[in-house]
């Protein structure tokens, strides 16, 4: 993943504790040049939709102005927030689970041969596993309810997140744990002062594949098992032929997915890797 | 060769001189990495506020002697003592400069520095004033905000003396600490090291493929064989390090000494 993805995150201000200097380096990058880059690829790719959509490609296939202006209406009338509130609530348990328990296990396997030989072949298998088809399964023990929305999210975000937290604790610099050994730190002192933030990086990129892999989780569940949330949403304005609200639907999540993932970045190298800051 | 007291190994029955006042004492360690016998029955005395360099070819286990010393690394026989007690592991009296720096990208030089005073549990601020002195004495004013990888090798190897001059521990072990450091910079840190030795009551113990820059720093050379490496003799260059480095470089004793060194190893290449 591209390491110098910024995103204007108020949430990543308030939880490095430093919202001043966050906000202004946010600042900073609106007006800097990548920003207006981006900006700019942006525009380009609204237009090449738009002039899709206007030729068009095909008779389902809204223009750009038209999606936008389905997107406003939804906002106005409520749907898309009442959607999005249904998504999110298993989607941030499940993340959220997938997050601590991810981590947790990952990080004890990297740590312990034991929690490896338990846990690592269950996570391998679950990660080879074609997920979607397993997600009907869900349905079958857990009714239709959040839980097995929830469960969906956990079982397509928990594999990748654990293995990356393995994988970054088993490759941590020996050197540097050689040095925190010869300078008497304890072994709790160098799980948290060194394996932690030398495996923040691929940790963080197992946590920004687990979050992707929980919206996937999420909306397959929605539109598999429960329709309800941006999943019916969808369903339903393509069941009645409103591609202009579908698209907007579609598009809100994508969004939405590229900036929480953006956030999350912003966040850990705050928290854990200040070196990078500004670069 | 009046200039140089020398104790031939294969003359001495058991190698290792009986120094009056060793600090440290290696004795009888031997190394095997599976198959391969690294280090072979080393007996080597380290005398107190004294520098003494390990010297021999890549891959004759220096590194892998200083890393017993320091506790990094189990023998696989002998035993090692410091302040005539035997080590079990890494200990407050031993500091270690890594050849690769070992410096954590995350942290800022200062914090690097403070890092062994921080696991010894030392106030915030006694230690941050703890490491600031010591990034002066190493010539790093001014770098303290910095992040390893706004400097240079030189400058990172630096901050990792400084980080061992940080705990105040009796013994310095510098495993080849300017191996990856330009001939300027190396020249510049040899004489640092001497400066800081003449200051500072401690003990160094350094590792170094390089004959001169062991012939220029050291009180005593260990000279180790090809794998497995065994002590094969221990030189004292007496050289007077009153003059300038140029000086020294030029003097008599400095040049026949070096010039020994290189003809033994010769002899032993072959
Ligand atoms: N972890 C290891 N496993 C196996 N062999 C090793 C290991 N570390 C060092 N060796 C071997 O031991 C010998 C001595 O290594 P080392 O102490 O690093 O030598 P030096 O520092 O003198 O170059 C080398 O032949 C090296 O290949
Ligand atoms: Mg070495």
């Amino acid at each position: 993943m591209s390491s110098n993805v910024h995103s204007p995150g108020a949430a990543a201000a308030a939880v490095s504790g430093r919202p001043g200097r966050a906000l202004a380096r946010a600042a900073g990058a609106l007006v800097g040049g990548p920003m207006l880059w981006r900006l700019a690829s942006v525009a380009l790719f609204c237009l090449t939709w738009e002039v899709a959509g206007r030729i068009p490609v095909s008779y389902a296939f809204p223009t750009f102005g038209a999606t936008a202006a389905a997107f406003a209406a939804m906002v106005a009338d409520g749907s898309l927030p009442a959607a999005f509130a249904v998504t999110l609530l298993p989607l941030v348990i499940g993340v959220t689970l997938s997050a601590v328990l991810g981590v947790g296990i990952g990080v004890l396997m990297g740590l312990r041969r034991g929690a490896e030989w338990i846990a690592a072949p269950v996570f391998i298998v679950l990660q080879a596993a074609p997920m979607a088809a397993l997600i009907p399964l869900v349905t079958f023990v857990y009714g239709i309810g959040l839980t097995s929305k929830v469960l969906a999210v956990c079982l397509l975000a928990l594999p990748v997140i654990a293995l990356n937290g393995y994988k970054a604790v088993r490759n941590v610099n020996p050197s540097l744990l050689a040095m925190a050994r010869s300078f008497l730190a304890s072994p709790w002192q160098r799980v948290v002062r060194i394996i932690l933030p030398d495996a923040s990086p691929v940790i963080f990129a197992g946590l920004r594949l687990g979050v992707s892999a929980g919206f996937i989780g999420v909306i397959l569940a929605e539109l598999l098992i429960t329709p309800t949330g941006i999943g019916d949403l969808i369903t339903y304005h393509r069941s009645i032929a409103n591609y202009a609200e579908m698209y907007a639907s579609i598009a809100s999540i994508i969004v939405f997915s590229a900036v929480t993932l953006a956030v999350l970045q912003t966040v850990e190298v705050a928290l854990f890797r200040p070196e990078k800051k500004g670069t | 060769m009046g200039a140089v007291r020398r104790i031939d190994a294969a003359r001495a029955g058991r190698p290792g001189p009986a120094t009056a006042d060793p600090i440290v004492q290696v004795r009888g360690i031997t190394k095997r990495y599976g198959s391969t016998e690294a280090l072979k029955d080393v007996d080597v005395d380290v005398p107190r506020g004294k520098l003494t360099t390990l010297l021999g070819p890549s891959g004759c286990g220096k590194t892998t002697l200083l890393k017993i010393v320091a506790g990094l690394l189990d023998a696989t026989a002998g035993e090692v003592l410091v302040n005539g007690k035997p080590i079990s592991g890494p200990g407050p009296e031993r500091a270690f400069v890594f050849q690769d720096f070992a410096l954590m990208p995350w942290a800022t030089v200062i914090t690097n520095v403070a890092f062994g005073l921080e696991m010894r549990g030392v106030p915030k601020a006694e230690r941050l004033e703890t490491a600031r002195h010591c990034i002066r004495e190493v010539g790093l004013a001014g770098f303290e905000d910095r992040y390893p990888h706004e400097l240079s090798g030189g400058m990172r190897q630096r901050v990792g003396l400084a980080r061992a001059l940080a705990v105040s521990a009796d013994v310095l072990l510098l495993d080849e600490p300017f191996s990856a450091v330009d001939e300027q910079t190396r020249r510049k840190f040899q004489e640092d090291l001497l400066r800081l030795r003449h200051q500072e009551n401690k003990t160094f113990l350094f590792v170094t493929h390089s004959i001169e820059e062991a012939v220029y720093l050291s009180d005593a050379i260990v000279m180790l064989s090809r794998r497995p490496g065994r002590v094969n003799r221990i030189i004292e260059p007496a050289i007077d390090r009153s003059g300038s480095p140029d000086e020294i470089r030029r003097d008599r004793h400095y040049l026949d000494t070096v010039e020994e060194i290189w003809h033994s190893l010769r002899d032993f290449v072959e």
